[in-house]
């Protein structure tokens, strides 16, 4: 069944205890309790308005619970400013593509390693020396992540020309550029047509496996909720109804009732 | 059709990222500095120099502060005269008093002056984008000028209200004629432009261009909306005040808060709107523009009704012509005569093929 | 304390905030209706007055030159929405906000070309120094009728918004486009309606402030004070315009007045935008603005 208490043997690396949200009147999440374990691909699935994108943004820190605990590797994690959550390791793609649209491909991912370069006003703008190296190190390592997503050809290209498909794939580049330690995958497949899922599907397991990295989508697709992930967790009006393998979920009544507004 | 740049493959991204990464950028640049600063002085006029290349040169100078904060930082300011007041009156005010000091400290001193007021207006920022933010821009501009006109302090409680300028020695040399003064602001302006140049396509210049596009993500990759916002404040303002000492010192000879109105700061941003937006060469096309077209009206009025119109007449269709390239280039490129100049070199690139 | 020179002070203060609302009224229609902040608002206010202060000139009747001036605004309204709105539709507002700038200088430009730039007198029949005597005060009584008349003006404006199919499609119109079109509302119609309204108002504002300054170029500056009134009632509310209006007028006199000695005077240049600054700080929407939300 639903294994709302399991410890396990890998570590956890979040850990969210009794998470309530409100938003004036509304209830957005109502005593949700969820472990992300290292190394693990989490899905959080559940029908329109079950509290995804809210939990989402409870885990990146962009939302504060009004009652619950968020912990982050073992450590109590409380209001945190928004651009410190990626100093954090905590990375995050958008529904709606958050790409920077007067930039090129290659530049919004080296736009990513910013976190991991220093600043340095006299620096950069002598440009020689110092300034230069640091570019060059990191023009190295977003090549390396160019290279990994295969999209060499484009990178030049201001991404506002990009099609849709590739957009995303920049987007998942911007993230990763900041090797992350969590990263937050927000609708990855929306307006994707069968072979572009099976690419970031592909992407993703190959991130997950290469990297380290954990994986916590947000997914609408059941094809790929099953394929890719680990664990699945189900919303449903703000409560947490299931929590397990594929498997174990995809049988549940519970979660059939709710897809099927059943009661 | 000038040269082709197929078959410079890049071997090493160091070379990739060089400033100038085509072999005949290189030799183009190097060919403009020369004309610059060896076959302009040779052949110009003395009112050429004065009246025209060297208030050319001042302006690009705040037209790039303004396009550093407008045009990549995305932070609109309608107050660029007032920053340039600031670094006026702050580098006069510090040479009166400490005579000793050489004027190029004290042009340093008015930018860092300018840079410091830049950040405290552009504090409004953290809380508010977009016109509102212009509005608090136009507060800086209302207020500083009002508080050099008002307070003698800052005129060093000169009787007659109108300042002259120090006069400006370097290395025992005095700088006051037409081709020093040519020399000066064009060696300042070349290693600003070289400075900002470098800023733009490093960290700095890319988190301003994201905060610029979408501020939301760019906090999300880490970036520090504050520190970032508050820094382009200071570099533009920085800019903006050494143009204004220039103007001052090198221009008019004056320092006087009438000249650093609110038509001024218009003035700046058209120049950075006709010349490009997020684009160092578009300040300096912007520049040009705006001081080269009045001239060509006002002799092209002379000549068309035979030295009949009016100058008011002039200055009336100054303003429509303004105001209709403005929308113009809002409408058909709004990344200005930059992208216009690059699209036509790709076109020149291909021609004669159409693509 | 002298309470009865306060009272004057305070009064006229209202009264010429008043006048401000009257020109912060166009910017809150056209902005409530496409959501773009008109900068050239200003150059309306100067080239409605110059026209209408010209016709008059020419010897033609009042009402007449009422008539023609609006049929001009209106076509001016058409002119803009063909060659700067439309093309422009899709752009983010920054881009439309320098447009209008762009615009601004333009029809300053235009309308000093066309009639000239000499200060016109504009009489409208009212004796600018006769005032009312209250106690010891005296209340100018210019203000006052000119302060009815834009009451007057913005009690119009309000049921026809309010009231009428055409207001209600404003309505729609600001609050969004997209679902205005889909229900069958031409924008472009709807835009041509409220720039040309704009246009009336610029000129009821300029007539007013035409007889008390005389008609001239500095009329279009008396636009730069609307930014703060726009600022502290909220850009989108009408009744935010009258209360922005009355608190910026009150205050720019109140604060030359009792303030202004300490400091050299001319104060009310920058006063009402520190005001606004303060505003901006504490509550960006301004007093009956909207909250502007951003998604992401």
């Amino acid at each position: 069944m639903s294994n709302q208490n399991l410890v396990s043997e890998s570590e956890v690396i979040m850990n969210l205890k009794d998470i309530n949200l409100s938003f004036g009147g509304l209830k957005a999440l109502s005593g949700v309790n969820l472990q992300i374990k290292k190394g693990e691909i989490l899905a959080i699935i559940g029908p329109n308005g079950a509290g995804k994108s809210s939990m989402l943004n409870i885990i990146s820190g962009i939302y504060v619970p009004q009652e619950g605990v968020v912990e982050w590797k073992g450590k109590i994690r409380r209001k945190i400013a928004p651009h410190n959550i990626a100093r954090m390791g905590i990375a995050r793609t958008f529904q709606n593509i958050a790409l920077f649209k007067g930039m090129s491909a290659l530049e919004n991912i080296l736009t990513g390693r910013n976190i991991l370069m220093k600043r340095n006003l006299i620096m950069e703008m002598i440009y020689m020396g110092l300034g230069r190296r640091q570019e060059e190190e990191h023009r190295k390592k977003v090549e390396e992540i160019i290279d990994f997503l295969e999209i060499q050809s484009i990178r030049k290209t201001p991404v506002s020309r990009l099609p849709y498909g590739l957009q995303k794939r920049v987007e998942l580049g911007r993230a990763l550029a900041l090797e992350p330690e969590l990263l937050l995958l927000d609708e990855p497949m929306a307006g994707m047509n069968v072979e572009e899922k099976e690419d970031m599907c592909r992407f993703i397991l190959d991130v997950n496996e290469q990297f380290g990295t954990t994986i916590v989508l947000i997914e609408h697709d059941m094809g790929v909720v099953m394929d890719i992930s680990d664990r699945v967790v189900v919303l449903d009006y703000g409560i947490k109804i299931a929590d397990g393998t594929p498997d174990e979920v995809r049988s549940e009544q519970k979660v059939i009732d709710a897809y099927l507004g059943a009661g | 059709m000038f040269y082709r740049e197929a078959g410079q493959f890049k071997t090493s991204y160091k070379k990739d990222q060089a400033i100038l990464p085509i072999f005949q950028d290189k030799i183009a640049m190097v060919g403009m500095l020369l004309f610059c600063f060896v076959v302009i002085p040779m052949f110009a006029t003395d009112y050429w120099l004065t009246s025209i290349l060297v208030p050319f040169l001042a302006l690009s100078l705040a037209a790039l502060g303004l396009n550093v904060l407008t045009g990549y930082a995305g932070q609109i300011s309608l107050g660029t005269a007032a920053f340039m007041a600031v670094g006026a009156f702050a580098a006069f005010n510090l040479q009166v008093r400490v005579p000793e000091i050489p004027f190029l400290v004290a042009f340093l001193w008015g930018g860092l002056c300018a840079a410091g007021v830049g950040i405290l207006f552009g504090l409004p920022s953290l809380r508010i984008k977009g016109f509102y933010l212009a509005v608090a821009t136009l507060a800086a501009q209302f207020f500083i000028e009002w508080l050099f006109t008002h307070f003698d302090w800052f005129t060093n409680y000169s009787t007659s209200g109108v300042i002259t300028a120090p006069p400006m020695t370097l290395l025992g040399m005095a700088i006051d004629n037409p081709l020093s003064k040519y020399f000066l602001v064009l060696s300042i302006v070349v290693i600003c432009a070289f400075l900002i140049r470098n800023l733009i396509r490093s960290e700095i210049g890319r988190s301003w261009m994201a905060v610029r596009d979408m501020d939301i993500a760019a906090e999300a990759i880490g970036i520090n909306l504050m520190k970032t916002k508050l820094l382009a404040f200071g570099v533009s303002s920085f800019l903006c005040g050494l143009s204004g000492a220039l103007w001052a010192y090198v221009v008019l000879g004056t320092v006087e808060p009438q000249a650093f109105d609110i038509a001024r700061s218009f003035e700046i941003l058209f120049m950075v709107v006709i010349g490009g937006l997020g684009s160092v060469s578009g300040a300096f096309l912007g520049a040009g523009f705006m001081i080269l077209l009045p001239i060509l009206l006002n002799n092209l009025g002379a000549l068309i009704t035979g030295g009949t119109i009016s100058t008011e007449t002039i200055a009336h269709i100054e303003y429509m012509v303004f105001g209709a390239l403005i929308i113009f280039f809002l409408i058909v490129e709004p990344n200005g005569l930059a992208r216009l100049w690059q699209t036509g070199k790709e076109k020149l690139r291909l021609w004669p093929f159409p693509y | 304390m002298d309470w009865w020179f306060f009272l004057e002070v305070f009064v006229g203060g209202l009264l010429s905030g008043v006048m401000y609302s009257l020109v912060a009224l166009g910017f809150v229609l056209i902005f409530k209706a496409s959501g773009v902040f008109n900068f050239a608002q200003g150059a309306m206010v100067l080239f409605a007055a110059l026209t209408f202060v010209r016709l008059l000139e020419m010897g033609i009747p009042m009402l007449a030159a009422v008539g023609i001036t609006m049929v001009i605004m209106v076509i001016l309204a058409i002119a803009i929405e063909r060659i700067v709105l439309r093309p422009l539709v899709n752009q983010d507002l920054i881009i439309l906000f320098m447009a209008t700038i762009g615009l601004n200088y333009f029809i300053e430009g235009m309308a000093q070309l066309v009639w000239d730039s000499k200060v016109h007198v504009l009489d409208l029949g009212i004796d600018e120094y006769d005032a009312f005597e209250i106690g010891e005060a005296f209340i100018n009584k210019f203000d006052v009728y000119a302060a009815l008349i834009a009451g007057g003006l913005v009690l119009v404006l309000s049921l026809f918004f309010r009231y009428t199919v055409i207001g209600r499609a404003l309505r729609a119109v600001a609050d969004d486009h997209q679902a205005a079109l889909s229900v069958g509302i031409p924008l472009r119609t709807i835009w041509i309606y409220v720039w040309s309204t704009a246009g009336l108002v610029a000129l009821v504002a300029g007539a007013v402030w035409g007889s008390k300054l005389g008609v001239q170029f500095a009329i279009s500056s008396v636009a730069l004070k609307a930014i703060p009134v726009l600022i502290i009632g909220g850009f989108t509310s009408i009744p935010g315009a009258i209360l922005g209006g009355l608190i910026v007028g009150c205050g720019e006199k109140l604060a030359e007045v009792y303030l202004g000695g300490f400091v050299g005077g001319a104060i009310e240049n920058w006063f009402p935008y520190m005001l606004a600054l303060l505003v901006l700080m504490i509550r960006p929407e301004g007093i009956f603005g909207e909250k502007i939300i951003e998604r992401v």
